[in-house]
C-alpha cells in the first residue's frame, strides 16, 4: 500500500536501511503458514477429485487395474439401475421434507425465544444439545428402537413401527434430522439480535402491527443468515448416512425405501467393489450440489437483503 | 417471584405462556435422552413390554456387560481407539488451521484472493467427491486399517470449516498490536506466535471442542478405514448391534450407547457457551 509513496531509489535500500523487511521475505512467511493447508489441497483435494474424475470412466474394483469403459457407468446409472433412481428420489424427498421443516422450527423457536429475559440462555443450550448428540451411531439407534415396533412412537399414535414400513422409514430418518435444528436457531437467534431495535421503533410509528413487522423488518433483515442456513443445511443433507444406516441396519431398507445416496455409493463402492462406479456417483453428487448451490446463490439475488449494500 | 415488584406488575400471560411451550417442547425433545437412560438400565423383559421410563428394577448388569467389552474387545481399548483418534483430530485441526487461517486473515501474498475463495468452496464440497480416492491413495501407501487417514488430514488443514472460523475471529482483532509488535522487530512468526496465537484462544478452543464432538461421532470414515475389531472405535463398537434385534442384547446396546455419549454429554455441559456461540459467530459476522 505505501509503497507506492516511496520513491524508486529507497525501494532498493537494503532492509536494514529501511526498518522494513522486504516484500519477498514476508510473503515467503506467508507460504510456510499456508504450506499444510496448500499440501492437503493438492494431495487430499485436487488430486483426489481428478482421480476421482478418471476412475468414473473406469471399472475398477481396488485389486486389479483401473480399465478404461467411457460413458459405461453413467449410461448405466441412468438407464439400467432402478436402484440408482430410488437412491435419488429418496433423497431428495429427505432433503425436500427434513430441510424446511429444520429451519421453520428453528426459525420460530429463535423468534420465540429472541425477546426473552430470563432463561434464554438455558433454552439455546438446551435446544442446542441435540445438535451435537444428534450425529452419533447411539442416538440413531435410540432412533431406531423408539420408531420400531413396540416402541414408543407405535405404543403413542398406533401407527405400527415406522422402521418396517416403506414410506414412514424415511420420515423417522428426518424426524431425526429436524431434531437437530439447534444450530441453525442458534444461528437465526444471533442474526435477530443484531436486528436494530430501532427498525423495529420506527415500524410501530407508521402503525405496522407485530405481523407486519415480521415481514417487513424481520424477514429481510434476516434474509442473509436465512440464505445461510439453508446453503449448509441443505448441502449437509445430500450427505446423510449416519441415521438411515442405523436405521435400516445398515441395509436401506424396507424396500430400499431408506437407500440415500451416500449409502448406495457405499454399497457400490465399498460392498460391492464397484469403485469406478461409486466414483461415477460421487462426481453426479458433486454437480448437482453444485448446480443446486449455484441456483439457491441466483434465486438469493431477489430475497437475500444486503444492508451494507448500499454502501457499495 | 415473591420479589415485591411483581406485585405492581401484571402477570403477563403471554410470557407465561411462552415459558411453557418452550418447556414443553423441552420435554419432548429430551424425550429419546430420557429414553436411552432409562432403556440401559432395564431388563430384557420390560425394554418393549412398557412405556413406562422408569425401569421396574435397575439392572445394573447391562452396564457390566458393557464394560467387559464388545467382540472380545475390552472398553478400555475401544475408548482409547476413540481417544487416540479425536485427540489427534484436535492437534491436527489446531495447528494446521490456525496457521493457514493467519496466513488468510494477516499475510499478503500472490493470489490470497482465489485461494481464499477456493478455500470457502471446498465447505461445500461433499466429502464422497474426495473420499474414494482418498480411500485409494491410502490403500496405495498400506495405510487402510490403521489410524493414519483418520488422522493426518487433520493436520493438513482439510477442514475449511475451521479455517474460516477463525480467519474470522482474526480479522476481528486489532491490527495495531501487530504493528506494535513489528515496531518492536517481531517478524510474522513471532508476531503469529505470541501476540496473535494468545488473543486467538476462544477460537481455538472452539476448533478443539468442535472436532472432537465431530471426530468422536463420526462414523463413516471409521467405518470405511477400519476393520480389526482391536481398532475399532465406541462408534464402530456400537455398529456391530446394528443388525442385532433381539431384545436381550438392547439393555447392554444402550448401556454401551450411553459410554459412548457420555464424552459429548461432558464436553458440552463444561464449554457449551463456546459451542454455542462458535457456533453463532460462524454465520453472522462478515
Amino acid at each position: 500500500m505505501t509503497t507506492t509513496a516511496i520513491p524508486p531509489e529507497a525501494r532498493h535500500a537494503p532492509a536494514a536501511a529501511s526498518k522494513r523487511r522486504p516484500k519477498r521475505e514476508r510473503e515467503g512467511a506467508a507460504w510456510v503458514f499456508l504450506s499444510p493447508w496448500v499440501l492437503g489441497a493438492i494431495v487430499l483435494t485436487l488430486l483426489p477429485m481428478a482421480v476421482s474424475l478418471y476412475l468414473s470412466f473406469t471399472d475398477y474394483d481396488l485389486f486389479n487395474p483401473p480399465k478404461w469403459v467411457g460413458l459405461r457407468n453413467y449410461v448405466q446409472m441412468f438407464t439400467e439401475d432402478p436402484r440408482y433412481w430410488r437412491s435419488v428420489v429418496t433423497t431428495l424427498t429427505y432433503v425436500v421434507i427434513a430441510v424446511p421443516l429444520q429451519l421453520a422450527l428453528a426459525l420460530v423457536v429463535a423468534l420465540a425465544l429472541k425477546g426473552m429475559k430470563r432463561g434464554k440462555g438455558f433454552y439455546r443450550s438446551a435446544f442446542y444439545a441435540p445438535s451435537l448428540l444428534g450425529a452419533s451411531m447411539s442416538i440413531a439407534l435410540v432412533w431406531r428402537a423408539v420408531f420400531n415396533d413396540g416402541g414408543t412412537v407405535d405404543n403413542l399414535l398406533g401407527t405400527g413401527g415406522w422402521v418396517n414400513r416403506p414410506g414412514w422409514a424415511l420420515l423417522a430418518v428426518a424426524l431425526l434430522t429436524v431434531w437437530q435444528f439447534g444450530a441453525p436457531m442458534v444461528i437465526f437467534l444471533a442474526g435477530l439480535q443484531q436486528i436494530p431495535a430501532e427498525l423495529y421503533e420506527a415500524a410501530a410509528v407508521d402503525g405496522a402491527g407485530k405481523w407486519r413487522q415480521f415481514l417487513s423488518v424481520t424477514v429481510p433483515m434476516l434474509s442473509p443468515v436465512l440464505f445461510f442456513n439453508l446453503v449448509l443445511q441443505t448441502i449437509q443433507a445430500f450427505q446423510v448416512f449416519t441415521p438411515a444406516f442405523a436405521v435400516s441396519a445398515g441395509k436401506g431398507g424396507p424396500a430400499d425405501s431408506t437407500l440415500v445416496y451416500t449409502m448406495y455409493l457405499y454399497d457400490r463402492g465399498f460392498v460391492a467393489s464397484h469403485m469406478g462406479y461409486a466414483s461415477a456417483m460421487a462426481w453426479v453428487l458433486l454437480l448437482v450440489i453444485g448446480i443446486v448451490t449455484a441456483v439457491l446463490f441466483r434465486t438469493s439475488r431477489s430475497w437475500v437483503f444486503y444492508a451494507s449494500e448500499g454502501d457499495r | 417471584m415473591t420479589s415485591t415488584t411483581v406485585a405492581h406488575k401484571p402477570v403477563r400471560w403471554g410470557r407465561v405462556a411462552l415459558h411453557v411451550g418452550c418447556l414443553l417442547a423441552l420435554l419432548v425433545m429430551l424425550y429419546p435422552l430420557a429414553w436411552l437412560l432409562a432403556t440401559s438400565l432395564k431388563p430384557a423383559d420390560e425394554v418393549i413390554a412398557s412405556l413406562d421410563l422408569l425401569p421396574g428394577h435397575l439392572e445394573w448388569s447391562n452396564y457390566e456387560t458393557a464394560l467387559a467389552g464388545v467382540n472380545d474387545v475390552s472398553i478400555w481399548r475401544l475408548l482409547g481407539n476413540s481417544l487416540l483418534i479425536a485427540g489427534g483430530a484436535v492437534l491436527g485441526n489446531v495447528i494446521s488451521c490456525s496457521l493457514a487461517a493467519y496466513a488468510f486473515a494477516r499475510l499478503r501474498f500472490r493470489f490470497r484472493g482465489p485461494l481464499f475463495a477456493f478455500m470457502i468452496a471446498t465447505i461445500m464440497l461433499p466429502h464422497h467427491a474426495v473420499l474414494i480416492p482418498q480411500y485409494i491413495i491410502f490403500n496405495q501407501l498400506g495405510l487402510v486399517n490403521t489410524y493414519w487417514p483418520l488422522i493426518l488430514p487433520k493436520f493438513l488443514a482439510t477442514e475449511a470449516f475451521f479455517v474460516f472460523l477463525i480467519v474470522q475471529f482474526m480479522r476481528g482483532l486489532p491490527r495495531e498490536l501487530e504493528e506494535a509488535a513489528r515496531i518492536d522487530g517481531c517478524g510474522p512468526f513471532r508476531s503469529f506466535f505470541q501476540v496473535v496465537l494468545p488473543l486467538t484462544r476462544p477460537a481455538l478452543i472452539t476448533t478443539a471442542i468442535f472436532t472432537f464432538i465431530w471426530t468422536w461421532n463420526d462414523f463413516f470414515t471409521q467405518l470405511i478405514y477400519l476393520f480389526d475389531p482391536d481398532k475399532f472405535t465406541l462408534t464402530l463398537a456400537l455398529r456391530s448391534f446394528v443388525d442385532a434385534s433381539s431384545t436381550s442384547a438392547f439393555g447392554p446396546m444402550f448401556a454401551l450407547s450411553v459410554i459412548a455419549l457420555l464424552p459429548i454429554v461432558l464436553f458440552f455441559l463444561a464449554f457449551q457457551r463456546f459451542l454455542v456461540e462458535g457456533m453463532a459467530s460462524s454465520g453472522v459476522k462478515g
